[in-house]
């Protein structure tokens, strides 16, 4: 199969996910869709050090693995603390920091 | 020796204004002593002069560097040639008599001391300005008589007159010392010094303009310190004066600083034709001028003032006249300081009798009670009218005989103007001597009913006022004899010739004949009929000439009311132009930051959306630069 489908795949991905960060309002979904980013970005890594033969991409994916889940933990708990305060976990009801 | 000169009226100066209370019997002596040991030293110095021969008289003397500064080098150092020695015998003998004289005049004032100490002061400025090799040690003089003189008309202070006119004095003269800074600014940059020697004999080697700028700048310089238009209006004002001060500082020498600045500036003005025709031009309007007011004036020392601006005008215009005019400027100038100050002396021996009043309307028929006044006077104005015989007729008839020796339709219209001047010179002299001393008394006892009992004044007070009718008596014929005064200052002032398009007889006899046009002009309507006690409402030149030519109401309404729209329009201009452009980029940029502020929502999307955006447009511009 052409390593190029992978891409596509990962392109497709990516603009789901974006596109969920922009228009959800559910913390936790906003933060699968970046979980989803982070993931095609991981695909395209995989992709390419495929088609260069070498490893340095799937290495790269380890590590944004390592990242994405301490990333995950401290915003779990960010998200879980918003609820309980807040008793939503609407990201738009989030905005006291503003002028 | 020369520093000496300085040193003994600076001296008198510092302790008599340092001395305190118990100076009060005897300081006024001693400033009187320490002008007398100047004059003697002066003295001295001149029989030494006269002793070696014409070209080798000069002296310099280097005190110490002022400011050596690389190229810079400001010098104490003094030159006494023939010019400086004419001035310095001048004002170190007038100012010992009038030192004298003030002893009796300001006999009933309580701060007698400290007038002394001014008095000191000036002697000393003035023979620093005179005896200085430089253009930068002139200043300090210039400065210094600049002070003496505001201190001197704002003395009686109390009066808010006096403290006005010497405000106006001070301001005025500014404007002329501002004129003589820019000429040594000048001097310096084009000739790289400011020491008369050096300058002067490079003068023509500096540019036409150059010199015409120098030259103009000193003319504004002299016209401030010697009362010439347009910055004349001070010296009637300065009459608040004690009487002394009038004579020396505002008749016979500050005021004559000026000629001796465009004398000693003579090789500038000689290679700088415009700013000669300049001086020209200012020294015959001002003869003119001066003349008119003092005849309308009822003011004796306003009348006599105005004649010292005409005839400071005459020592102008010679000097203007280059080469065949200074020695007759300087020659005039000696003379005129004899009369001129034995003439204000004279009037300030009358206010002495006639408790302080100055309106010639109220006086009449002193002759009778002033007998040594009245002849003392009288000679003074029979010499400053130039009757044949006395000093005012040798100096001022070589003025005219040098302005139609000018040439051309100049020489010409000069000379009409010089003799004009002379006529109109014998008419208000006549007055002031017909109002004063003929007809009957027309004094009455003022407000609280006290009746002046004129009377001679005392010894003090008479006998300088003797000695300067001698001097105002035969000064002229002994500078005229032999050509004995031109002669002394060619070394300095070079002389040529003049060479008159008529005759010089005839110019004596036009002179002579003009004399007694005016004289008996004053007769017929001062003389022969009584004269009203209160002044006529008069034609409209004598109100404009009572208001001293409406020269306060011009400089009122041109620089006074001009500077106010001046700065009025200029802070227009700061608060709309300035402080607009100012206020409205603070205006401009507060407002722009409230339009972006509002981009920070605080909504976590909407900032996902710019980074996004942010992003995309990197993206953008990545793939479009290596696309192209």
């Amino acid at each position: 199969m052409n390593p190029a489908n992978y891409l596509y795949l990962a392109a497709l991905l990516f603009t789901i996910g974006a596109f969920g960060v922009l228009i959800r309002r559910n913390a936790i979904v906003v933060f699968m869709c970046v979980e989803l980013m982070l993931n095609a970005a991981n695909l395209t890594l995989v992709a390419f050090s495929r088609m260069h033969g070498n490893l340095d991409g799937q290495i790269m994916a380890f590590f944004v693995m390592v990242v994405a889940a301490a990333e995950v933990v401290v915003g779990l708990a960010i998200i879980v603390m918003l609820y309980r305060s807040r008793h939503s976990a609407s990201v738009d009801d989030a905005s006291l920091m503003k002028l | 020796m020369i520093g000496l000169l300085v040193a003994a009226p600076l001296l008198g100066a510092a302790v008599l204004l340092c001395g305190g209370r118990h100076l009060n019997r005897t300081g006024h002596w001693l400033g009187t002593a320490l002008a007398g040991v100047s004059f003697v030293l002066a003295a001295v110095l001149f029989v030494d002069m006269l002793g070696r021969p014409g070209d080798d008289r000069a002296l310099h003397q280097h005190l110490y560097s002022w400011v050596p500064v690389g190229g810079f080098q400001a010098d104490i150092a003094f030159q006494l040639d023939q010019l400086s020695m004419t001035f310095v015998l001048l004002i170190t003998g007038v100012g010992t008599l009038i030192h004298l004289y003030s002893v009796g005049y300001m006999e009933h004032d309580n701060r007698r001391r400290r007038f002394f100490g001014y008095l000191n002061l000036f002697l000393a400025a003035m023979l620093l300005l005179v005896l200085a090799d430089n253009f930068l040690l002139l200043y300090v003089g210039w400065e210094g008589v600049g002070l003496a003189s505001y201190l001197l008309i704002g003395f009686w202070q109390h009066k808010p007159s006096a403290a006005t006119a010497a405000k106006k004095a001070f301001v005025v003269n500014r404007v002329g010392d501002a004129g003589l800074a820019i000429a040594i600014f000048l001097m310096f940059t084009t000739f790289g010094t400011f020491a008369f020697g050096p300058v002067l004999a490079n003068a023509e080697e500096a540019t036409q303009a150059t010199l015409t700028g120098i030259g103009l700048m000193l003319l504004l310089a002299a016209c401030g310190k010697s009362a010439q238009v347009p910055l004349q209006s001070w010296l009637g004002d300065a009459m608040e004066g004690p009487t002394p001060v009038s004579a020396l500082i505002h008749a016979a020498t500050m005021v004559t600083a000026g000629v001796y600045l465009i004398t000693r500036s003579g090789a500038i003005f000689n290679a700088a034709p415009d700013a000669q025709t300049a001086v020209v031009v200012v020294g015959a309007v001002t003869l003119l001028f001066g003349a008119i007011i003092g005849c309308a004036k009822d003011d004796i020392k306003k009348a006599l003032a105005g004649s010292t601006m005409s005839q400071i005008g005459y020592m102008v215009l010679a000097a203007g006249l280059g080469p065949i005019g200074y020695a007759f400027a300087i020659m005039h100038l000696v003379t005129h300081g004899f009369f001129k100050a034995g003439l204000f002396l004279g009037a300030g021996s009358v206010m002495h009798g006639m408790n302080d009043e100055v309106d010639m309307r109220k006086y009449g028929g002193l002759r009778k009670y002033m007998p040594v006044t009245f002849v003392t006077f009288g000679l003074g104005y029979l010499a400053i009218i130039g009757f044949p015989g006395l000093s005012g007729f040798f100096s001022k008839d070589a003025i005219i005989e040098a302005a139609f020796a000018k040439g051309g339709t100049q020489g010409w219209i000069l000379g009409a103007v010089t003799l004009l001047g002379a006529a109109i010179t014998a008419y208000y002299m006549t007055r002031v001597m017909l109002l004063t001393f003929f007809g009957e008394k027309r004094w009455q006892p003022d407000e609280r009913g006290n009746e002046p009992h004129p009377h001679e004044s005392p010894k003090t007070m008479v006998i300088p006022m003797v000695v300067l009718a001698f001097g105002s008596v035969f000064a002229g014929g002994l500078f005229k004899f032999n050509d004995a005064f031109v002669n002394w200052l060619r070394p300095v002032t070079s002389f040529e010739h003049g060479h008159p398009p008529i005759g010089v007889a005839a110019i004596t006899t036009l002179t002579v004949v003009v004399l007694l046009i005016g004289v008996a002009a004053a007769w017929l309507q001062y003389g022969r009929r009584p004269v009203p006690v209160v002044a006529p409402r008069g034609s409209l030149v004598t109100r404009a000439a009572r208001r001293d030519l409406l020269q306060d109401d011009f400089n009122h309404v041109v620089l006074v009311r001009g500077g106010e729209h001046l700065t009025r329009s200029l802070v227009y201009v700061d608060n709309k132009l300035v402080d607009g452009a100012v206020n409205g980029t603070a205006a401009a940029f507060g407002g722009l930051s409230g339009r972006m502020r509002r981009v920070q929502n605080g909504f976590a999307r909407s900032y996902a959306v710019s980074m996004f955006g942010g992003a995309a447009l990197l993206v953008a511009a990545t793939l479009l630069m290596r696309a192209v």
